[in-house]
């Protein structure tokens, strides 16, 4: 209904004018996504009570601040953007929104997301709210993004913190469980991102973006992803046996990473005629189980501290 | 009679977006007052009472 909405109000527009859905657009509504997921289980998962209508508004401000952070890469990354098919469609290099404009609204939406998670819930959470802003618009975006073949590693961090900070909601604290999940986020980000590399093409070169597929080559992209799956496996089966884990848990992450390191094993084994012979099917299903493994691993967090037999 | 300008309708999709936005932060911003208000809270310390959480048992139940 939101679509029609947004259809209807850009009916009589020109075609180079912003309508809402530009700037809906603007703060990365894929990425808000992830962020408002991730920290609803670090919500949920953490110990201690939080108000229903408090929690749902923390998640709120935790996702504004996340559009913030897209709103400001946007604004940064017009001029890459506007280079690469995949992005030159976004609002900023189509000529849509003014650069200042998105700038704007990343900032003004930065402030009031900071400010009112710490009136919501408290002010540990808003300072990982804003370190997380900072980190992916400044850190990521600005500085290291084109400057080091490990963007992906480092942007994968910023994209960790959500559950910590949806965990700081509740109780106020950082503990080592909450760095765990940071922590899975971290390791899954890079095999993940890479097994998309390597079975789309992916202008970055023409960006003069230094990727490890670029820099490094895709049978070092290929190493790299085992190594990572095998980082991955250990901090999941690590935080299974924590305090949020339990048998269940241990369980289930026992087989989802037995799935994932036979995929990455399989990626190593073979090479781009092999990978083309059969349509890049085993990074296929790696990109694939990737996404299965974040939200299946995740919600078993959720079920383990909701269930009445859940936990160690 | 007032003719109203091109501009109002060209942006009339914008102006009600941006309408709907302030109407929700107000509702947020009020729902969290009421909520924190009802349960206490961070107001305790800044109203001129008695902070219950810092007062010993025994003179609590007094």
């Amino acid at each position: 209904m939101a679509d029609a909405a947004l259809q209807i109000a850009s009916a009589a527009r020109p075609a180079d004018e912003a309508g809402l859905r530009d700037y809906w657009r603007l703060l990365k509504p894929r990425l808000m996504s992830l962020a408002i997921f991730t920290a609803v289980v670090g919500l949920l998962v953490a110990p201690g009570q939080m108000h229903p209508f408090l929690a749902l508004t923390s998640i709120l401000w935790i996702a504004v601040g996340a559009g913030a952070s897209g709103a400001l890469n946007m604004w940064f990354d017009a001029d890459i953007d506007r280079v690469m098919k995949r992005t030159r469609s976004r609002p900023v290099p189509a000529g849509r929104v003014a650069p200042g404009d998105a700038l704007a609204l990343g900032l003004f939406l930065s402030v009031v997301s900071v400010t009112m998670l710490g009136l919501t819930a408290n002010w540990v959470a808003a300072g990982w709210l804003a370190f997380t802003i900072f980190f992916y618009a400044v850190i990521y975006s600005m500085w290291l993004k084109r400057t080091t073949s490990w963007n992906t590693v480092i942007g994968g961090l910023a994209g960790a913190f959500p559950p910590m900070i949806g965990w700081a909601a509740v109780t106020g604290g950082t503990p080592l469980e909450a760095w765990l999940l940071v922590g899975l986020i971290f390791m899954w980000t890079p095999p993940h991102f890479w097994a998309l590399a390597l079975f789309v093409k992916l202008d970055y070169h023409n960006a003069r973006i230094p990727m490890l597929t670029v820099t490094h080559g895709r049978t070092e992209t290929r190493r790299q992803t085992l190594f990572w799956a095998l980082g991955l496996a250990i901090v999941s089966t690590f935080a299974a046996t924590t305090a949020m884990g339990g048998p269940l848990t241990l369980a289930v992450a026992l087989v989802l990473n037995a799935v994932f390191l036979r995929l990455a094993w399989n990626i190593y084994r073979r090479d781009d005629s092999d990978s083309e012979a059969d349509g890049h099917g085993t990074e296929k299903a790696l990109f694939k189980w990737s996404l299965f493994y974040l939200f299946v691993h995740f919600s078993v967090f959720v079920a383990e501290s909701a269930l009445p037999f859940g936990g160690w | 009679m007032r003719v109203e300008h091109e501009l109002h309708y060209r942006r009339r999709g914008r102006n009600f977006g941006v309408l709907f936005v302030l109407i929700a932060f107000i509702g947020v911003v009020f729902g969290v007052t009421v909520v924190k208000v009802q349960t206490g809270g961070l107001s305790e310390g800044f109203d001129h009472v008695l902070r219950p959480t810092l007062v010993p048992a025994e003179e609590a139940s007094q």
